[in-house]
């Protein structure tokens, strides 16, 4: 796999934008960034209300993804190209929840909604609409998708890639700095887990790095990525990102994302945490 | 809720004794809007959040040193600044 087959850049988009075959999709982690602007012609996928069930904690199953996708004129065949704010966080977590669900033709805008504004290209208000389709979803596939019980397994025997900030790792806050101080009950991290956060995989203005820089990221931080690999964050936005970088990217296999992360690993009874900084 | 809202979290949201970073960016004078990241006392990120329409931003953090990065199409800006525990730190960023 090469980076054209899961990338593609703010050109490519541009010169693609009127084909009915190409949805671009916006999934915002500020879902409401699309009432104000979006790229001509994309469409917007709302991780809280479009991809979660609304009672239990759990995605939309696959019958529920096929009404989604259906309602939103992406067919099985159309290629989906998904971008989003806070350098594709969970446009990353949407391709990751559409490769879940089977879809195998998705890529990423490189850089995300991010370098499309700081390149100053064009975005505009105006909602397009596209023709309802009959959409058929595949079982989950949970070869990406990790448990509870996968990462307390995963403890000492498997990679556990924590992609959250040192503070966060450490204990120091539950939450991004960004963000309201909320959420799991316990501070820290999973034992054996590395502290590799989400950031280091990107530029500052979103894009990712090369595959030698990030090789070298993971080969500095005594990741061996022969071994199976699961990456968490606190909610798996994040860590879908870092899924994205070495299943993707980088090709390696056996590399699943916690979707429960942190926020509840460490509401867990009886787990074993860890408090202080990367080892 | 996990939104990043441009300019960052509701004010209505800062809880007493949170330690906060906040400020606006501007051009020549004038508000513009762009992101703003937060990177820690080595240089590590932290976090990041769209300016609001009025080049603000907002971040709880911890007490310490923290250098504010400011990305604006066709250029960018660095700020440091110190937080205290419970305190409010305010940053004005011109790039």
């Amino acid at each position: 796999m090469s980076r054209s087959d899961v990338l593609v850049d703010a050109d490519w988009v541009q010169e693609n934008l009127d084909d009915p075959n190409v949805a671009v999709v916006e999934v915002d982690e500020d879902t409401s960034a699309y009432d104000k602007n979006h790229i001509r012609n994309a469409i917007r996928i709302d991780w809280t209300k479009d991809l979660q069930d609304p009672v239990r904690r759990d995605f939309i199953d696959q019958e529920g993804f096929e009404k989604l996708l259906s309602a939103k004129g992406i067919a099985n065949d159309t290629l989906v190209v998904l971008y989003g704010g806070n350098n594709n966080w969970f446009a990353s977590y949407a391709y990751w929840y559409f490769k879940l669900y089977g879809h195998e033709n998705v890529k990423l805008l490189d850089g995300g909604r991010k370098k499309w504004e700081l390149d100053s290209r064009d975005l505009v208000a105006e909602v397009p609409q596209r023709p309802a389709t009959e959409y058929k979803a595949k079982p989950q596939n949970t070869a990406i998708r990790a448990f509870r019980e996968d990462v307390v397994n995963a403890i000492g025997n498997q990679n556990l890639v924590d992609v959250r900030s040192p503070d966060e790792f450490s204990g120091k806050l539950l939450a991004p700095a960004h963000l309201p101080q909320e959420q799991s009950q316990r501070p820290g991290h999973v034992p054996s887990a590395r502290n590799i956060p989400w950031s280091k995989n990107a530029n500052d203005d979103g894009t990712f790095k090369s595959d030698e820089e990030l090789k070298a990221l993971y080969a500095d931080e005594q990741v061996d990525l022969a071994k199976d690999t699961i990456a968490y964050c606190r909610i798996g936005e994040r860590s879908a990102l870092t899924w994205f970088v070495l299943h993707e990217l980088l090709g390696v296999e056996n590399v699943k994302n916690y979707d429960g992360s942190w926020t509840e690993y460490g509401s867990l009874v009886g787990v074993p945490i860890e408090l202080g900084a990367n080892k | 809720m996990c939104g990043a809202k441009a300019g960052g979290p509701d004010a209505s949201t800062i809880k007493p004794g949170e330690t906060t970073i906040q400020g606006s960016v501007t051009r020549d004078g004038e508000p513009v809007t762009g992101y703003v990241r937060l990177l820690d006392s080595t240089g590590e990120f932290t976090a990041e959040v769209p300016t609001s329409a009025t080049g603000q931003f907002r971040f709880y953090a911890a007490e310490g040193t923290w250098t504010l990065r400011a990305l604006v199409p066709g250029g960018s800006a660095d700020r440091t600044v110190v937080a205290q525990q419970g305190g409010l730190a305010e940053v004005a960023i011109a790039v």
